[in-house]
């Protein structure tokens, strides 16, 4: 459950903090190696992309990139302290430094990479907004929705997707807005709206809390382009290079072929590319200030980029959601890793 | 006496152990310090912010604001500005603010007087009343109603129809709305006109009751001409208005009017909620009028209902009113809670999908905080101003 209180005093906390606060040149990854601990934005609860279990263990495809910078700069991908955050803290928690490293479906925009001092350090997951419908409404495009309501999350950029997606077709709707995506589904649950808009990836997640998933719909419309990926402060180049680098070691080593069971042998037998990514040959480490294993720590503890796809929200996860336009360059998706070397 | 002669011969202190010359020099040096506290905060806020890269200033409110809004009472689209996403936000956080006070009020001042009731059942019923909303959370309230009541109607086609024209469905209230045509706007002089009728009516009656001692049923003949008067010249240009009735189309009811359930469940939970301390002061108020003063007043034989306005209430005001004050200073507070059920208040527009849409959480924060403090002064300004007026004249 949301509490203002609670959001209104950690916001004034932020903005005391950065009234305070002395200005000098970061270095996130000397803070992080000295506290021995990886500070990590994460949404409060979204399933396939970061959730708690009841033992407080927090899994899905967000964290996996905290694991993954964790055991790249600590060695140890458990050396995460996660800090849940609504879609209104997650860019104040971390422009005031009260965490690392942003991992938190967050849609890498213009605005956001341009004037809120942060940077995008790449795509984990290709997004889009897309609709969900009761079944019974016996719609199967969404330009069939005009005059419809919509419930939609409070804060995020389907908030603006589908403003433009009705005004780009001349249609009219109503939009019910709230504070949580929990609160988007009991509004769409008890017919408050027809239609809800979401992330698709959320969608599907969403679909599996109803009381009676196969009554709804994922309508097959993507309106908008949602990438979703890790975000830091801006002004601090080392970090920033290392969380992208981190990102892009995980999808080159799905393009490798190197998984977190053979990963030590191909230190020893690999092909060059694959030697050069998990260290056996090269520098790669040292240019980004961390050891030469940087990579392979990343892999083993944590899997390349198709391990943790399907882990989390592909066919080994209750989402069971396609690799489409997530899947490598070669095989029809648009994930590309640029050129490790 | 020769002591007190030799005091007031002792030479004048040092001018700095002077008390006026040290206040005025203490505050201020209080003064320079503060300007000097919120000077720094000011300055290192923008400095940091610059050196991070992060947008500072106003400049925001004039771009499109790209999203859209469940109510407005100004028009509003997705292409109108942040700035008037602030706008829109406020004037919703009025409405729901104005319209809980005035029933937080009837309420609270009907249950306050029923638990002193001498019906038994009365009593316990409003004593039941007050301990339980007085005692739950708000925002479980809020819940309560939005979540577990209003949310539980049928759907918008299962709709309940009370004789094809007022629908309740769990989308809201749909209610006929009345058109109104070419010469409707006489109807509306008329009623102001009979506005300033009854008002120099009931001057007119107490002046004469002052002189003459005759009353004059003010009340009633005040409201005649307010329904009346209209009324009649409604009637006389040939009923120039129209229903339209809300139909089923499409997805949901067009035409006529909708109330919709956010604003019904944030205005029924904390008109209940504070009605519930309204009760309590209403109860303290008049109790504190004294038992002799009612008893005179009958002995005098004025039947109840004027013992209760001319001597029990105006006694009672000056107890009650400030206490008031805080109540509804603490309603439109409390309002902002409507983020949790999706009411789109000045917090949920403007601190919300607009902060999170430009980012500048220091400057919307800053400026949310500064209209709230605004609303409340004013308020309370009102409030003084009402309870001076109401006060215990001595004569």
């Amino acid at each position: 459950m949301y509490k203002l209180k609670e959001c209104i005093i950690k916001i004034s906390t932020v903005c005391l903090l950065i009234a305070f606060s002395s200005f000098a040149i970061a270095d996130t990854l000397d803070d992080v190696k000295k506290a021995g601990m990886l500070k990590c934005g994460v949404s409060t609860g979204l399933a396939g992309f970061s959730q708690k279990d009841e033992e407080g263990n927090w899994s899905g495809l967000d964290v996996d990139v905290c694991r993954g910078v964790a055991a790249a700069v600590l060695g140890d991908a458990s050396k995460v302290s996660y800090k849940p955050l609504t879609a209104k803290e997650r860019f104040t928690a971390l422009q005031s430094g009260e965490i690392d490293i942003l991992s938190r479906n967050t849609t890498w925009t213009h605005t956001r990479d341009t004037s809120l001092g942060l940077n995008f350090a790449g795509v984990v997951y290709y997004d889009g907004a897309g609709f969900m419908v009761n079944k019974n409404l016996g719609v199967d495009s969404a330009l069939k929705l005009d005059g419809a309501a919509a419930c939609i999350q409070a804060g995020t950029s389907t908030e603006l997707a589908i403003a433009d997606y009705f005004r780009e077709n001349n249609m009219k709707y109503k939009v019910v807005t709230f504070e949580t995506s929990d609160q988007t589904r009991s509004g769409f649950e008890s017919g408050r709206c027809d239609f809800l808009v979401s992330d698709q990836s959320q969608l599907y997640s969403l679909r599996i809390g109803l009381k009676d998933p196969a009554g709804a719909v994922v309508l097959p419309e993507v309106i908008s382009k949602e990438p979703l990926g890790p975000v830091v402060r801006q002004g601090d180049d080392k970090w920033f290079n290392i969380v992208k680098w981190v990102v892009n070691a995980s999808i080159e080593g799905e393009f490798q072929g190197v998984t977190s069971a053979n990963v030590d042998e191909m230190a020893k037998s690999g092909k060059p590319g694959q030697k050069r990514l998990v260290g056996a040959e090269g520098d790669l480490g040292e240019k980004l200030g961390l050891d030469a294993d940087w990579a392979a720590k990343v892999i083993k503890q944590v899997g390349n980029y198709s391990e943790s796809f399907e882990r989390n929200v592909g066919m080994d996860s209750p989402l069971k959601i396609s690799r489409g336009l997530n899947a490598q360059w070669n095989k029809g998706g648009i994930l590309y890793s640029p050129a490790m070397r | 006496m020769s002591n007190l002669n030799q005091k007031t011969a002792v030479p004048k202190a040092a001018f700095y152990n002077r008390a006026e010359v040290r206040s005025v020099v203490f505050q201020f040096l209080v003064f320079v310090a503060l300007a000097y506290f919120f000077y720094t905060i000011y300055n290192n806020t923008l400095t940091n912010m610059q050196a991070r890269g992060i947008r500072t200033g106003f400049g925001f409110m004039s771009q499109p604001a790209g999203f859209d809004i469940l109510l407005s009472l100004i028009p509003f689209e997705a292409t109108d500005s942040y700035g008037r996403t602030f706008f829109v936000g406020l004037l919703n956080t009025l409405l729901v603010s104005v319209i809980s006070i005035i029933f937080a009020t009837l309420l609270g001042f009907l249950v306050g007087v029923s638990r002193l009731s001498n019906n038994w059942l009365v009593a316990k019923v409003a004593t039941v009343f007050v301990e339980t909303f007085r005692n739950i959370p708000l925002l479980l309230q809020i819940f309560f109603w939005y979540f577990a009541v209003l949310a539980t109607l049928p759907g918008v086609r299962q709709s309940i129809n009370f004789a094809d024209s007022i629908f309740v469905n769990v989308r809201g209230l749909s209610v006929p709305r009345i058109v109104w045509e070419s010469g409707a706007s006489f109807v509306f002089y008329a009623f102001l006109a009979a506005i300033a009728g009854a008002f120099f009516l009931s001057r007119w009656a107490r002046k004469r009751q002052e002189a003459t001692g005759q009353p004059f049923p003010a009340f009633w003949a005040g409201l005649g001409l307010l329904i009346g008067l209209p009324l009649l010249v409604f009637l006389v240009l040939g009923m120039p208005a129209s229903v339209e009735v809300p139909k089923l189309q499409g997805f949901g009811f067009k035409g006529g009017m909708t109330l919709i359930p956010e604003l019904v469940a944030l205005t029924v939970a904390l008109s209940v909620y504070t009605a519930s301390f309204i009760a309590e002061a209403v109860r303290a108020g008049v109790q504190s009028v004294s038992h002799g003063q009612v008893e005179a007043a009958a002995a005098l034989g004025l039947p109840n209902a004027k013992v209760l306005r001319f001597v029990t209430i105006p006694q009672a005001l000056r107890v009650i009113v400030p206490p008031l004050n805080s109540q509804y200073q603490n309603l439109i507070k409390n309002s902002s809670l409507a983020m949790a059920i999706g009411y789109p208040d000045l917090v949920a527009v403007f601190m919300g999908s607009t902060l999170n849409q430009v980012g500048q959480a220091v400057e919307i924060v800053f400026l949310t905080m500064l209209v709230y403090l605004l609303i409340n002064l004013i308020l309370s300004m009102f409030m003084n101003w009402y309870n001076a007026k109401i006060k215990l004249v001595e004569r």
